[in-house]
């Protein structure tokens, strides 16, 4: 009888895997008393990072709370999906307003629980890219700046996917849109300033602001437990591709938000009051392109002819973001 | 108690009274020494239970209401014109939920050109919102149609505007008896939601709803309108009985029973209107004033019976529809369907220009010979008009039409020619 290895990490991942961890680590999701707050049965997309990363955070949430949660949630994606009408995925109660709103609704939720002495149940406000960064800007800054006791999650797929995969000030420069089509002199979106939330979130000095991943679902979960600590106004800015938006396979989701970090497009931090606290560490740099390629959104940067430009001025997005937030140690020039 | 107080001062201390749990504000004229006088209420412990909000925006005042109504707290909020429009997305999401929200309506012109002072404009561009929608015609009624709008909204699970005219009753003084905390109590039992937020019962509220059952929502908000028609005199039967005096009901007719002319409006104006109506009356004229204080649900068959016996009916309105006419004489016209009567409608008080007795006698003057045109604008400077239209068959760039009037009129100093 050969022996067979035993593997601790997943082929590729450095998850380890739940079963050989003391069940004090181990993730909600693999837990027995895990809510499904966003239930089986929705109409979401095969591979959606979305739904994966909603149904992470809000069951971390849940059992954060002891179940005494309520959601708001802005109109997107996330909304459709779940609730058409007689349907709801939702295990939890939960509202829907509007799209620009969702902040808002929260604060008001919040009021009525601080009002009635409910202080026990803890409000969650959800919302996609264009929901939080562009039409319901203004509603979350004021949440922020009044400190109002609410965690804001916003599921970020860099676009307008509900409508039909239109532009967003979160779509990043050179990628296909509907709006943005890869035509012309410099096809896809235009190169921006960029509107980074995360920052812009910390410069309100909130208690708690933090990035996540859906290939690193752990940290989701670990962040949204310590948002869940904590009074006051709260960020977390998941990043979730979106097969059917950004052209890839429905199964490369985690692989792709993978390689968002690892290149350091996407940075995966942590601050408290406007200061970094954390941030993950890069394993193995890897270039650009190798998150790019795989994208239908950015295959004009390949071809028919390479277009060595925008991809350098990726390159140099991601080696900024490396820089800023010291996503590589210096003395090894390693992640960790 | 009788105070002489603000209109605004009134109102604020009657909500008070109703015990409001959330209040969120946002300042605009004229409604703002409402919240005002609320936040220092709050502020200084005379409002116990009940957190204040001062929110970025009107949308997210009414968006902040929604989410506390929502979760069960009586949920208040006031705004005026622009304010109106802007929050305008989550005025319709509020009724559409179904949400029992009172909100003050300090009504004022909307703009280009931008204007703070009063006409009913605001109320009418959200008056198919799915709100009900109340007019006051002083400041007792407009402290009172509070008390009475929060127990008819969480009865039956819509929202309400209360309408009061901005600066002539908001900034009036005049006494009002404010009543106290225990007739309030009396008459206004805690709210006890239809639907609620809440862990221990989870529901989905807002859910996407297809053509399998929008039509079926939709119409079951309009039953619930219908349904205000009894409630609203019903309510103020009771608020007789409670607080001993007449406030809300659907209209309050003036000397209606054997006019031949009957003249229709809303809000304070009604005032101005009785009086000319006096001086008609001592004419020897059959003349008679029918104010609506419930414009949504519109009381179609109140107004019918009211006027069944007249021969004409003038509609003063402060607001218009741009490119068809009056919006208060259209609703009207359709209570007197299938009758040979007349209908005028006249324009008036847009903006805040005054409407002065001795206009509004010789306008019904000539209604009552039937000498109107079916839609009069009036006082309208026609001299300023025709200036200004010939300027624009003159040349091409003809400047902006609103700065041309002023210039015109010598508002402001003329510049090169």
């Amino acid at each position: 009888m050969t022996a067979s290895i035993v593997k601790f990490y997943q082929t590729g991942t450095h998850t380890v895997g739940n079963r050989l961890l003391d069940p004090s680590q181990r993730s909600v999701q693999a837990d027995m008393r895990r809510t499904n707050s966003l239930n089986s049965g929705h109409r979401a997309c095969q591979g959606c990072g979305e739904a994966l990363g909603a149904r992470y955070a809000i069951d971390a949430a849940m059992m954060a709370t002891d179940n005494q949660l309520i959601a708001a949630n802005a109109t997107g994606c996330l909304e459709v999906f779940s609730t058409p009408y007689p349907e709801t995925s939702w295990q939890i109660p939960w509202i829907h307003s509007l799209f620009g709103n969702t902040a808002a609704v929260a604060t008001g939720i919040a009021a009525a629980l601080r009002v009635k002495g409910r202080q026990d149940v803890r409000v969650v406000a959800q919302g996609g890219d264009g929901g939080t960064t562009d039409i319901g800007f203004g509603c979350l800054s004021g949440m922020f700046e009044r400190n109002d006791d609410v965690l804001y999650i916003c599921y970020d797929n860099e676009a307008y996917m509900n409508t039909g995969v239109q532009r967003s000030s979160a779509t990043p420069g050179a990628a296909r849109t509907a709006t943005t089509p890869a035509v012309g002199t410099e096809p896809g979106n235009v190169f921006g300033q960029g509107k980074n939330l995360p920052l812009i979130a910390m410069a309100h000095e909130i208690p708690y602001v933090a990035t996540a991943i859906v290939s690193e679902l752990r940290d989701l979960e670990a962040k949204v437990k310590r948002a869940m600590e904590i009074r006051g106004a709260r960020y977390i800015h998941v990043f979730v591709p979106c097969p059917l938006g950004w052209g890839t396979n429905s199964w490369d989701t985690i692989r792709i938000a993978r390689l968002a970090k690892e290149t350091g497009i996407f940075p995966v931090i942590e601050a408290e009051h406007g200061e970094l606290t954390g941030v993950s560490k890069i394993r193995r740099q890897l270039p650009v392109e190798d998150y790019l390629k795989p994208q239908k959104r950015f295959a004009h940067l390949f071809a028919p002819v390479l277009n060595t430009a925008a991809i350098d001025r990726i390159q140099a997005l991601a080696d900024r973001n490396i820089r800023r937030f010291g996503l590589i140690d210096a003395t090894t020039g390693m992640g960790d | 108690m009788l105070k002489q107080c603000e209109g605004s001062h009134a109102v604020a201390a009657t909500v008070a009274l109703c015990r409001p749990e959330v209040i969120c504000a946002y300042p605009i004229s004229p409604q703002t020494h409402i919240v005002e006088g609320l936040s220092e209420m709050v502020r200084d412990g005379t409002l116990q239970g009940c957190e204040f909000i001062n929110v970025e925006s009107e949308f997210a005042a009414m968006s902040v209401a929604i989410g506390a109504s929502a979760t069960g707290a009586r949920s208040y909020t006031a705004t005026a014109s622009q304010g109106l429009l802007f929050m305008a997305e989550a005025v319709w999401n509020a009724s559409g939920l179904g949400l029992p929200i009172v909100m003050t309506l300090a009504n004022r012109a909307i703009g280009a050109p931008i204007n703070i002072w009063n006409d009913h404009t605001d109320a009418m561009s959200m008056r198919d919102a799915g709100w009900l929608q109340l007019f006051a015609e002083n400041n007792q009624e407009a402290a009172d149609l509070h008390i009475q709008a929060f127990r008819l909204a969480e009865e039956i699970s819509l929202p309400i505007m209360v309408c009061m005219d901005g600066f002539i009753l908001t900034h009036a003084y005049e006494q009002v008896d404010i009543p106290t905390q225990e007739q309030v109590d009396a008459y206004l039992p805690p709210y006890e939601p239809r639907q609620v937020l809440d862990p221990r019962e989870p529901v989905s509220i807002g859910a996407m709803v297809g053509p399998e059952a929008f039509t079926e929502v939709r119409y079951l908000a309009h039953a619930r309108q219908m349904q205000a028609l009894d409630l609203i005199p019903q309510l103020a039967t009771e608020f007789r009985q409670q607080f001993g005096r007449d406030s809300g009901g659907l209209i309050r007719t003036y000397c209606t029973d054997d006019a031949v002319t009957i003249v229709v409006a809303l809000g304070s104006v009604l005032g101005t209107i009785k009086d000319t109506v006096d001086d008609l009356r001592e004419a020897g004229h059959k003349i008679g004033v029918l104010g609506i204080t419930s414009f949504r649900p519109f009381p179609t068959n109140a107004i019918r019976h009211a006027t069944r016996n007249a021969h004409r009916v003038v509609v003063v309105e402060k607001c218009f529809a741009v490119g068809v006419g009056g919006i208060v004489s259209r609703d009207v016209r359709t209570a007197m369907r299938d009758r040979p009567q007349r209908l005028y409608g006249v324009v008036a008080g847009l903006g805040g220009r005054a409407i002065t007795k001795s206009s509004l006698h010789g306008l019904l003057l000539k209604a009552m010979d039937d000498e109107l045109e079916q839609l009069t604008f009036l006082d309208l400077d026609w001299n300023a008009v025709n200036r200004e239209l010939e300027r624009e068959r003159q040349t091409r760039r003809s400047g902006p039409i609103a700065e041309n009037l002023l210039r015109d009129l010598g508002v402001v100093a003329a510049g090169a020619v």
